[in-house]
């Protein structure tokens, strides 16, 4: 290259400017107004619309004394860990391992059948899923074909409702990261353990998981991350209810600041969602080792 | 003998249970568009009927829904694909100072929840006046794009030889050229990977349009579809269901398109070691 640094240095910053441009308004500038508004008492309507005040830390205290925000963290914990953890990543293994060997033709069908799930935009999940849990819907028609009396699913487990339908909409992703690392296990050592007598289950343990440990931290905190933003699937299937029985911290955080328009507010639930992120992004970061 | 072909056997029954159960719920969506009388539970329809779709797509309300849609979408997938390529041409070729530091905040962000800045977003359209604004909206969705689009096209380009840039300026050619005529065309399965992925994430996405945008006129086919089965208290499944299965084949289309090219974003684009 015979252009000086200089000129590298120039050209480099036109060819970055547009993406830098587009971050710097519509990405980094939300963020940093997060952490401002997020300390004022801004609200949707009324004087605190036209003149809103610096508040300090008041919002964060009526957070925490607030039962509605302990009650969201505790309802996305159990997301998280009900649908992403054990369901996504869980199952995700799972079929991934148990599809490995296995008939071609026999794998593609369900990994279509999973794939199409995934594949679904996240709205209709919702809408294929409120039907299918419906008090007249297919699952219920299936218990009474079985002699059992139907149960109103989104009533009485609402929470378990909204994971089955994120663990159904989500599971394609871990089944696809899992099968991609499972094929890089080689095949000579897990012969080779097979010849020494190591059952399928010492093989799973000792070898497959030890040697796919990157992928499944990487997927975990992937998961957790995406999990994490999940608002659409729950707000069009429970909207947060009944009560606060699926109310997560997005949703928590939208009724605040465009249902009660306490938008100060909404945004101090937005920074605590947004630090969870940043503190998820960190170890998915040192998960990877990056290669520049 | 016994417990060998038992060991064989179990892995397909549990198989076959856990694609029963992920396939009942999508079955009926099927079965319901084409049904004129859908009701909540699966059923097989007793006659097959266009009907729905038809009532669907006689109306220019959905027309225009389905139209907003793709313009957010294309434009995105367009945007992201213009200024992701020209950001990941530095990085990938120019030995830089803040390299390092540049691809780690985009790495950072690739993985911060978008949901957590809507409220915000939102303050900030309000302030430029920009609510119910499709342009701005596409310009948003953009920019939460980008990072994933630079990270990937990054990647992508990485993997093509410098050698063929190289004797393309020794015959003359300038960046521009190099970057259209030779490095774009080498980086085709790339940006197909890139522009689909994010055609799809736009093209589903209920949250963003629901926020930013006011008029139930401009809605996209994502919050139509809401309103649908808001408004409607669930009655006319049939229809429901039609819109939702031509809501969703885009989606379903393009993932067959990028499938060949798919499996390198799943290796997490490359960059993990192990």
């Amino acid at each position: 290259m015979n252009s000086s640094s200089k000129t590298l240095t120039i050209r480099s910053i036109f060819f970055l400017l547009p993406s830098w441009l587009l971050l710097l308004i519509f990405f980094i500038g939300p963020i940093l107004l997060t952490f401002y508004f997020s300390f004022t008492n801004l609200a949707l309507t009324g004087a605190q619309a036209q003149q809103m005040q610096f508040v300090g830390f008041d919002n964060f205290v009526m957070m925490f004394q607030d039962a509605n925000f302990r009650i969201s963290v505790v309802k996305t914990i159990l997301f998280l860990l009900l649908s992403a953890i054990i369901g996504q990543q869980l199952l995700g293994f799972l079929l991934a391992f148990l599809m490995k060997e296995k008939n071609t033709t026999f794998r593609r069908i369900i990994g279509i059948i999973i794939i199409a799930g995934w594949v679904t935009p996240e709205i209709v999940v919702a809408f294929c899923w409120v039907a299918f849990l419906n008090d007249n819907g297919t699952l219920n028609a299936i218990i009474q074909a079985l002699g059992m009396n139907g149960v109103t699913w989104l009533y009485t487990f609402p929470l378990i409702s909204v994971c089955i339908a994120n663990i159904w909409h989500g599971t394609a992703f871990s089944m696809l990261v899992f099968q991609a690392s499972l094929d890089d296990v080689p095949k000579s050592i897990e012969e080779a353990a097979k010849i020494d007598g190591a059952s399928k289950l010492q093989i799973l343990f000792r070898l497959i998981i030890p040697i796919v440990k990157g992928s499944i931290v990487t997927n975990m905190i992937l998961v957790t991350l995406q999990t994490l933003g999940v608002f659409t699937l729950i707000y069009a299937m429970t909207g947060g209810g009944p009560g606060t029985a699926t109310q997560t911290l997005p949703i928590f955080m939208y009724n605040q600041a465009f249902v009660n328009y306490q938008l100060g507010y909404g945004t101090a639930i937005s920074l605590v969602l947004l630090l969870i992120g940043v503190v998820a992004s960190l170890f998915y970061i040192r998960s990877m080792k990056v290669q520049l | 003998m016994n417990r060998f072909r038992l060991e064989k056997t179990v892995p397909y029954i549990v198989l076959s249970l856990i694609g029963i159960l992920f396939l009942l719920p999508l079955l009926w969506v099927i079965f319901a568009s084409f049904d004129a009388n859908a009701k909540q539970a699966l059923s097989m329809p007793s006659s097959f009927t266009l009907t729905n779709f038809s009532a669907i797509l006689s109306d220019p309300a959905n027309i225009r829904a389905f139209i907003i849609g793709l313009f957010l979408s294309i434009g995105q997938a367009t945007l992201v694909v213009i200024v992701g390529v020209l950001a990941a041409y530095p990085l990938s070729r120019y030995a830089l100072k803040y390299k390092k530091p540049f691809m780690f905040s985009i790495l950072f962000m690739t993985s911060l929840p978008i949901t957590a800045v809507m409220v915000p977003v939102y303050q900030l359209f309000m302030f430029l006046n920009l609510q119910d604004s499709l342009v701005a909206t596409m310009l948003f969705l953009t920019a939460s794009g980008l990072p994933y689009g630079i990270w990937m096209l990054k990647n992508f380009m990485d993997a093509v030889p410098l050698e063929l840039e190289e004797s393309a300026w020794v015959d003359g050619a300038s960046i521009w050229t190099c970057l259209r005529k030779v490095v774009a065309p080498l980086m085709v399965p790339g940006i197909c990977t890139v522009a689909i992925f994010t055609f799809s994430m736009s093209w589903g996405n209920f949250f963003v349009p629901y926020i930013l945008i006011q008029s139930p006129d401009k809605f996209p086919a994502s919050v139509t579809i809401y309103q649908f089965f808001g408004t409607y208290g669930m009655v006319e499944y049939g229809k429901l269901a039609a819109f939702s299965v031509i809501y969703t084949m885009p989606a379903v289309i393009l993932y067959l398109f990028s499938q060949k090219f798919m499996s390198k974003g799943f290796s997490f684009g490359g960059a993990t070691k192990g």
